[in-house]
């Protein structure tokens, strides 16, 4: 070591000062939000792609139904409407969690899960119907990727919801314990993240879709 | 008796058939009986020796960077002999196979070694060696302990092992996909391919693609988080910079890779019409998509590399990096260009004028920030006191050979003179020419530079060069020959060929491979004597190179916590300071580090994903659920542990510097 | 806005802590408050001018529509997201900024390149559509 040092030449004695390492102990940040926002960024890129491929393919009907045809919007406003409200509630519960108050943050949760748990219930009926009537996802390119956006998103939400009874499971043994309560949060944005696909959705698969 | 049903059977194996099992084949059977001597061999040596226990605990649930690094390494290392196999076995065909004679490999098989070559290549060889270098390095020169998240580190390495494990698979087990390694629909669409090759590439790529972009979250969380104080984005070593942008390019990149793979899944698997040719399907969507991910793919790859150089020239040159700033902008530029430019792949498929030139001129463009960086090094290089140790002798080879790709690019990027060139071999020239010139010249300076940091002694001089030299001018002898057959219009992925005036380059060709061979040899045999002579190879001082970055400040190799105290950064070349300082290392007042556990979670979920992927491949659906349900509970459970970390104690802390000081 | 300064007197008084990030999300009840109010509008608005049939041509209307959303992303991005220039060091909305950059590339790319190479290579399909009786 010591000898190393020699052989580079210019050191001067007056810099002698500079200390080169820290001497108490040294915590880094912890990286979870951020890494777990860049996450939410990379999925972005698959709905792109899939926002994408509807674009591209949307129109194609192929002799089949249209757009026109076969979605309503009834339903979609009813998820909207659903949705919508699952993201308030989760901000509820993210009030309380900051409150520490276990109990109704639990309680917002559980409310949560039920309107996310019935938008997943009706967009199954949504699909269902549509397979029953002969407008299933083999049927034409624009419902192949019709079928593919929605049912990402729909996948999203529910390992969305798988992931909600387990964080509510381990806040119910751990607590409201800074580890959960940075969990809570990545949900929180994972959550408020599919709003935002939905407003996509919404706005460039039905609305535009039903306008064509 | 009722159980002798066929359905069972079905139920069970899916579409597995023993008439799928290739004992027909001797190319295949000699190959197996090859790799199962060397498996029970090296299975063998290791129960022998009672190392499973040391290998489990040490390595392979090892959640430390440096160590998975090189699993990474090791990764990538036994990969390309696969790969090259490959390649030598389509030289040697494409060398013989002209008139009258047909050569050895029959086109079923041809078109899988083709396919198999491009995709390992890729894949399983260049990800692997980048992903590897930067782990190794990248957070000892931010000075950090370990990765944002050491787990998922572990969890990503062995998904793209179980990435590669299944197109290994083909080999014994069905037939790999005979399509050319970005499997174009509509030939890869079910009708025209209805065999297990193109689902092992689908869920190869599938598995092995999660591991890459957790990997680049990781990466980027690393660096932008656990930099030592005093290190500002523009005080990062220019190799750390091109990781950050490399791993912003996977994170970018990837998801679209995924998402176009699991279209054409769907095509395959569920009837849906993305990009079959009826029903309103367009399988030029399929390229484009792809592309969208493959073009930044190439920079992904060459970016670290880039990295590699710049280190590698200031410190063999004794110089701090020509215009650092200028290198970090360039860096940037082409990252944010790479996502321009993807039309560039398929100029050919008639979007028209307009499209195409937009496409074109964004091409050219990018050629000025790798123009300017070419001149860095040049300049960095420029009255400097160059030391032309095998790392450097890499760069010099690189400058050279990268240039020529370069050129040939631009050359590429004109759309009118791509119509004549495109799918010619002066096609597989050109990116032979950038990313063996540009990315494996990077990853074998890497390799040269940074060995005797993980290990305590470096490689091999003598044998270094003579892979060195077997390389580059093998490298010559093998692709000079096929820019000059592309130009007279020969296609690429021909299995024959009729006219016999064309032999001459290809047996020239063949030649180079076999030059290249001899450079892979040497290249073990460089590995083997430096171990053997790791004493008189031995390097106390941790900095043998006399190195500039933080990596070099520790000992080699580095303690499990890397550094004893974070490093106080203050300029860009800080070991150089603080050994201008005259800095000593401190020998007293240590502190408990805090350091994440090992855990074998990783090796369970990757091992699920490749049962899950192989039943996917043979429509075993049973199968397939069962292992998908027990990876999401894996996983699931995994989040139960709270406890996933301890402290390395203060007195094996001073113990374990003692050592250093009285090495 | 007050919101900011309550959020820098936050992070200041917290410096002991394990520092994460989420302590320096400060939401409030007027926030999620504000942000729905918004939202339920901006969705409420387009199904209402699209179900009424209160549109007559599509171009405009296709983009109206997509203006909202737009307007609607941003609100759920500052409302629930809690994204601002500040949160992670800048680096949330430097890595939401390239994000929307690529995602821009990929959508109008996509769609421009694809409908050029339909425009050049089925010109006849296009002809046969419009004859149909």
């Amino acid at each position: 070591m010591s000898d190393m040092t020699m052989t580079v030449s210019g050191g001067s004695g007056a810099d002698q000062a500079l200390t080169f390492h820290v001497t108490e102990a040294d915590h880094p940040e912890n990286a979870t939000l951020l890494g777990f926002w860049l996450y939410l960024m990379s999925d972005c890129l698959i709905f792109a792609c899939l926002f994408a491929t509807y674009g591209v393919l949307g129109r194609e009907y192929a002799g089949g139904p249209s757009a026109r045809e076969v979605l309503e919007l009834p339903t979609v406003a009813i998820n909207t409407t659903l949705l919508l409200f699952s993201s308030i509630t989760y901000g509820f519960a993210v009030l309380e969690m900051q409150h520490n108050r276990r109990g109704p943050m639990m309680a917002w949760l559980i409310v949560t899960w039920l309107l996310g748990a019935g938008f997943i219930g009706l967009e199954l009926t949504e699909f269902m119907h549509l397979v029953s009537i002969g407008a299933g996802p083999q049927r034409s390119a624009f419902l192949s990727s019709f079928f593919t956006l929605v049912g990402t998103h729909g996948l999203h939400v529910t390992s969305g919801l798988i992931w909600m009874i387990v964080l509510m499971v381990q806040v119910g043994k751990k607590g409201l314990t800074p580890a959960n309560k940075r969990r809570l949060m990545c949900l929180s944005m994972f959550w408020h993240f599919l709003d935002v696909v939905w407003v996509g959705v919404f706005s460039f698969v039905y609305l535009m879709g039903v306008l064509a | 008796m009722t159980f002798q049903n066929p359905d069972l059977a079905k139920l069970v194996f899916g579409r597995l058939t023993l008439g799928d099992i290739p004992y027909d084949e001797p190319i295949l059977v000699y190959t197996f009986i090859g790799v199962a001597i060397g498996a029970i061999v090296l299975l063998g040596l290791i129960t022998y020796y009672h190392k499973w226990g040391y290998l489990w605990r040490e390595w392979f649930t090892s959640v430390d960077h440096k160590k998975i690094g090189i699993m990474y390494i090791v990764l990538a290392m036994v990969m390309l002999l696969r790969g090259f196999s490959d390649a030598l076995m389509m030289r040697a065909q494409q060398a013989i196979a002209f008139g009258p004679h047909e050569g050895y490999l029959p086109a079923a098989h041809y078109d899988q070694v083709f396919t198999a070559h491009g995709t390992i290549m890729i894949f399983f060889v260049a990800m692997p060696f980048i992903t590897g270098l930067i782990n190794f390095v990248m957070p000892l020169q931010i000075g950090s302990r370990d990765v944002a998240f050491p787990f998922l580190n572990n969890f990503s390495f062995w998904m793209t092992v179980s990435g590669a494990l299944l197109v290994m698979t083909s080999l014994f087990i069905g037939v790999f996909a005979r399509t050319g390694w970005l499997a174009y629909p509509p030939l890869s669409e079910l009708p025209t391919s209805p065999d297990s090759g193109v689902d092992y590439w689908i869920w190869g790529l599938q598995v092995a693609g999660v591991g890459t972009t957790l990997s680049g979250i990781n990466m980027i969380a690393t660096i932008v988080k656990m930099r030592a104080p005093g290190m500002t984005m523009m005080k990062m070593p220019i190799f750390t910079w091109t990781a950050l942008l490399a791993n912003v390019l996977i994170v970018a990149a990837f998801p679209v890779l995924t998402a176009t793979l699991a279209l054409l899944a769907l095509d395959r698997y569920a009837g849906t019409h993305f990009f079959t040719n009826d029903l309103g399907g367009n399988y030029m969507m399929y390229v484009n998509l792809i592309w969208v991910w493959g073009h930044p793919e190439v920079y992904i790859l060459v970016l670290p590399a880039f990295g590699v150089y710049s280190e590698v020239t200031s410190t063999f040159s004794r110089k701090r990096l020509f215009g650092y700033a200028s290198m970090v902008y360039a860096t940037v530029v082409i990252a944010v260009l790479s996502y321009l430019v993807w039309l560039h792949h398929f100029f050919t498929m008639g979007s028209g004028a307009s499209v195409n030139s937009f496409f074109g001129i964004t091409t050219m463009i990018i050629s000025i920030p790798t123009g300017a960086k070419i001149f860095n090094w040049m300049f960095t290089m420029y009255r400097g006191r160059i030391v032309y140790d095998v790392p450097m002798l890499w760069v010099v080879a690189f400058i050279v050979t990268f240039v020529i790709g370069g050129m040939t690019g631009v050359l590429l990027a004109v759309p009118p003179a791509d119509f004549e060139l495109h799918n010619s071999l002066f096609l597989i020239a050109h990116f032979h020419n950038v990313i063996i010139g540009g990315v494996l010249f990077g990853m074998f300076a890497g390799v040269n530079y940074w060995f005797p940091k993980a290990f305590g002694f470096r490689l091999d001089a003598f044998w270094g060069k003579v892979s060195f030299w077997f390389w580059v001018v093998g490298f010559y002898f093998a692709f000079m020959p096929l820019y000059w057959l592309g130009l007279m219009g020969v296609t690429r992925r021909l299995r024959h060929f009729d006219d016999p005036s064309l032999k001459i380059w290809f047996e020239v060709a063949a030649f180079g491979a076999v030059l290249i061979f001899i450079g892979i040899a040497a290249m073990i045999v460089q590995i083997a004597v430096s171990i053997i002579r790791r004493e008189q190879l031995r390097d106390t001082t941790g900095d043998p190179w006399h190195g500039r970055t933080l990596e070099w400040s520790t000992s080699s190799p580095p303690p499990p916590y890397n550094f004893a105290f974070t490093p106080k950064v203050y300029d860009i070349d800080t070991w150089w300071e603080m050994k201008r300082h005259h800095w000593r290392r401190p020998v007293e007042g240590f502190l408990p580090i805090h350091m994440p556990k090992n855990t074998g979670t990783g090796v369970y979920l990757a091992a699920l994903s490749f049962i899950f992927g192989f039943a996917m491949v043979w429509y075993m659906w049973p199968l397939a659920i069962i292992s998908f349900v027990a990876l999401l509970a894996v996983a699931i459970h995994h989040t139960f542990n709270y406890n996933r970390d301890y402290y390395i104690p203060a007195d094996e802390v001073a113990r374990t510097e003692a050592v250093r000081a009285g090495a | 806005m007050s919101d900011h300064a309550t959020h820098n007197a936050h992070d200041d008084g917290h410096h002991e802590h394990a520092h994460d990030g989420v302590e320096d999300i400060h939401v409030t009840l007027k926030g999620y408050a504000t942000g729905f109010c918004a939202a339920a509008l901006l969705t409420i608005l387009p199904f209402w001018l699209v179900m009424s049939g209160a549109f007559s041509k599509t171009g405009p209307a296709d983009a109206f529509i997509l203006l909202l959303a737009a307007i609607q992303i941003i609100v759920h991005m500052v409302y629930f997201l809690h994204l601002n220039s500040k949160s992670q060091g800048g680096w949330n909305m430097l890595a939401l900024v390239f994000t929307i950059v690529l995602v821009v590339i990929t959508l109008s790319g996509s769609i421009w390149i694809m409908y050029h190479l339909n425009q050049n290579m089925m010109p006849s399909m296009m002809r046969d559509v419009h004859n149909l009786p």
